[in-house]
């Protein structure tokens, strides 16, 4: 009980330079927690991906397309119990900047692939009953103001046209992780208006979506769909959505790593900014450590002092600054919805947060403990605060 | 108190120098010095006569290059540090000439730190604090900090928590160098008044010879020799 009463009176002795300090950990836990929750953003569709589906892409690339003709085969592997098909539309919703995914795709299939979107049986209903009905996220609404019923219109860039699509449909996330801002129509839709106006285009498919029985046997699996097709036009290369999904981060891997870097780098200047404070204050306290010393407290106790003020110091500033990053993080995530469909402050954010202020707390004590600890008492005596 | 026959200390051949850029500096020659119960002994000398040194030696916060030194017969320089510590802590009371009170700790507070390394509970602490400070006579400042005393009362505080735990000896380091003359007739006169009344061993530096006249003993030291001769028989 003393000893917590001298940390706390020694830690918000110098109330202006605490303060600062304080000040400077808000900051810098702030800056840190919303930048891994950019980086968590960025891994959104590897964290909502399954270990029990599989993407069929074309093995050159994702821009060609496969036939259609695929779909049945691929069906027919054993240990694949559903098969969906996906193209990315691309358009345009009024203005550029307006952008988010669009997916024409098969309705049933695609929803028992993803059962983390929850859509209502009424709602399911009618945009299978729909040709022209589209289905889209929560928060995609929400951004556009959109209800059940209204019709968007969308300007085609790979697939030229315009195009009217109405909303059967709003499905919302099973978990804070599941994107909530897709755009899924027909495919049949895509098709037959394709077979009009470019027919050579038809009856493709940009990806298949395969979901299988059992994770254990994914590789095996994909060797399998992708040895059906070799030495065809289209050779395929299936892989799990994980894999999928990292393929598109590699693409800004280097950003992301840059990013990550940033953060961890805003820990170390504000641990040093720490060390400095503690380092300034064990200093200008030597004679009263040597005067614990002198009166029989032991290095332990004089260490413990200096610890447990530091730590007090990045606590205060750590709670401030996990405390500010939850409203932070949702201001920023509402602004950036349209590039960051899924922005959570996640609890390993929360525990990075917690460790980072932890470990400033003990290195910033480290060296002025052992300094203050080891000071001969008689020569400790005579330092000038 | 510790149950000795004999002088409380006794110092024999006693020396301590320094390594300064690869050269020794002596800094006390061949001490032999002994200091009986009860008595009040003032160690007087121009600066850089060792005088404080032989203080911190005796007070157990500095080692000694050679010879022996025993304060209530035990032999202090073969302690370890943490047997030093707690041999301070029981036995030695600190005087400084700055009084080294701890500024975010009151009166009440500094006058109870060296009671937590003992086994007393929180009331019987209270107790022994108060009438410490009643001894001292500032029972009506125990809520104040360092800050909101004058620097007599700060060195009066700085003597309740010497006396706290009933010392053996009482080390006072120029207890009234910063003192003006009224408080550090105050001061001395309390000194004075702890050794009379309670037969507290007082070993005090100084190189007032104002304050040194409040001493029973007056040692002088010049360039780490003891002038007096052999202090040995008191």
């Amino acid at each position: 009980m003393y000893l917590l009463k001298l940390i706390f009176r020694n830690a918000f002795r110098h109330k202006l330079r605490t303060a600062l300090t304080i000040l400077g950990i808000v900051i810098a836990v702030l800056a840190f927690g919303l930048l891994q929750t950019v980086v968590d953003a960025w891994y959104t569709g590897v964290n909502a991906s399954s270990a029990t589906r599989l993407i069929t892409r074309n093995a050159i690339s994702l821009i060609f397309p496969l036939p259609i003709t695929y779909e049945d085969k691929i069906r027919h592997v054993p240990g694949v119990s559903t098969v969906s098909r996906s193209n990315w539309f691309g358009g345009i919703y009024i203005d550029k900047r307006n952008f988010f995914a669009q997916f024409a795709t098969d309705a049933q299939p695609f929803f028992e692939l993803y059962p983390e979107y929850h859509l209502a049986p009424d709602q399911m209903k009618a945009f299978v009953l729909d040709r022209k009905g589209c289905v889209v996220g929560r928060k995609l609404a929400q951004t556009y103001g959109w209800k059940l019923g209204d019709t968007i219109p969308l300007r085609g860039t790979i697939f030229p046209g315009n195009w009217e699509f109405v909303i059967r449909g709003i499905y919302e996330g099973a978990e804070a992780k599941t994107d909530e801002s897709q755009f899924i129509f027909h495919w049949d839709y895509l098709n037959e208006s394709i077979k009009k106006t470019s027919p050579r285009r038809a009856n493709q498919v940009g990806i298949y979506l395969v979901g299988i029985n059992d994770a254990d046997r994914a590789a095996e699996i994909s060797r399998e769909i992708d040895a059906m097709f070799r030495n065809s036009l289209a050779e395929t290369l299936t892989e799990t959505e994980k894999a999928f999904a990292l393929g598109f981060i590699s693409m800004v891997e280097a950003i992301v790593a840059a990013i990550r870097i940033v953060s961890f780098v805003i820990i170390v200047i504000i641990m040093a900014v720490m060390a400095n404070t503690m380092a300034m204050s064990a200093r200008e306290r030597t004679s009263e450590y040597a005067t614990l010393k002198a009166l029989g407290f032991g290095p332990v106790y004089v260490q413990t002092l200096i610890y447990g003020e530091s730590l007090l110091i990045a606590l205060s500033g750590g709670l401030l600054g996990i405390i500010a990053t939850v409203p932070l993080v949702r201001g920023f995530g509402a602004v950036m919805v349209k590039l960051f469909p899924v922005f959570q402050f996640s609890p390993t954010t929360l525990a990075m947060q917690v460790g980072a202020v932890l470990v400033m707390g003990i290195v910033a004590a480290a060296v002025p403990a052992v300094r203050a600890s080891r000071v001969r008492v008689a020569q400790g005596l005579r330092a000038i605060g | 108190m510790l149950a000795h026959e004999g002088p409380i200390v006794e110092i024999r051949g006693l020396s301590k120098a320094y390594q300064r850029g690869g050269q020794v500096v002596p800094v006390l020659t061949d001490i032999n010095l002994d200091i009986s119960a009860g008595d009040f002994i003032a160690l007087m000398g121009p600066s850089g006569s060792g005088k404080s040194t032989l203080l911190n030696l005796i007070a157990g916060i500095d080692k000694p290059s050679g010879g022996s030194l025993r304060v209530g017969g035990l032999d202090i320089v073969a302690l370890s540090e943490t047997e030093l510590a707690d041999w301070r802590a029981g036995h030695v009371g600190f005087i400084f000439q700055f009084y080294n009170l701890l500024p975010v700790l009151t009166a009440f507070e500094n006058v109870e730190l060296p009671l937590l390394l003992t086994h007393l509970r929180a009331r019987e602490r209270r107790e022994h604090v108060h009438a410490a400070l009643s001894m001292v006579g500032l029972e009506d400042r125990i809520s104040h900090y360092p800050s909101e005393l004058s620097g007599g009362q700060q060195q009066r505080v700085a003597i309740a928590r010497a006396i706290i735990t009933d010392p053996t000896i009482l080390v006072a380091d120029e207890p009234t160098g910063d003192l003006d003359r009224v408080s550090a007739a105050d001061v001395l006169g309390l000194l004075d008044q702890l050794n009379s009344e309670l037969n507290k061993t007082i070993i005090m530096v100084t190189h007032d010879a104002r304050a040194a006249e409040a001493a029973h003993r007056l040692v002088h030291l010049d360039k780490g020799v003891l002038l007096d001769g052999d202090g040995v028989g008191g």
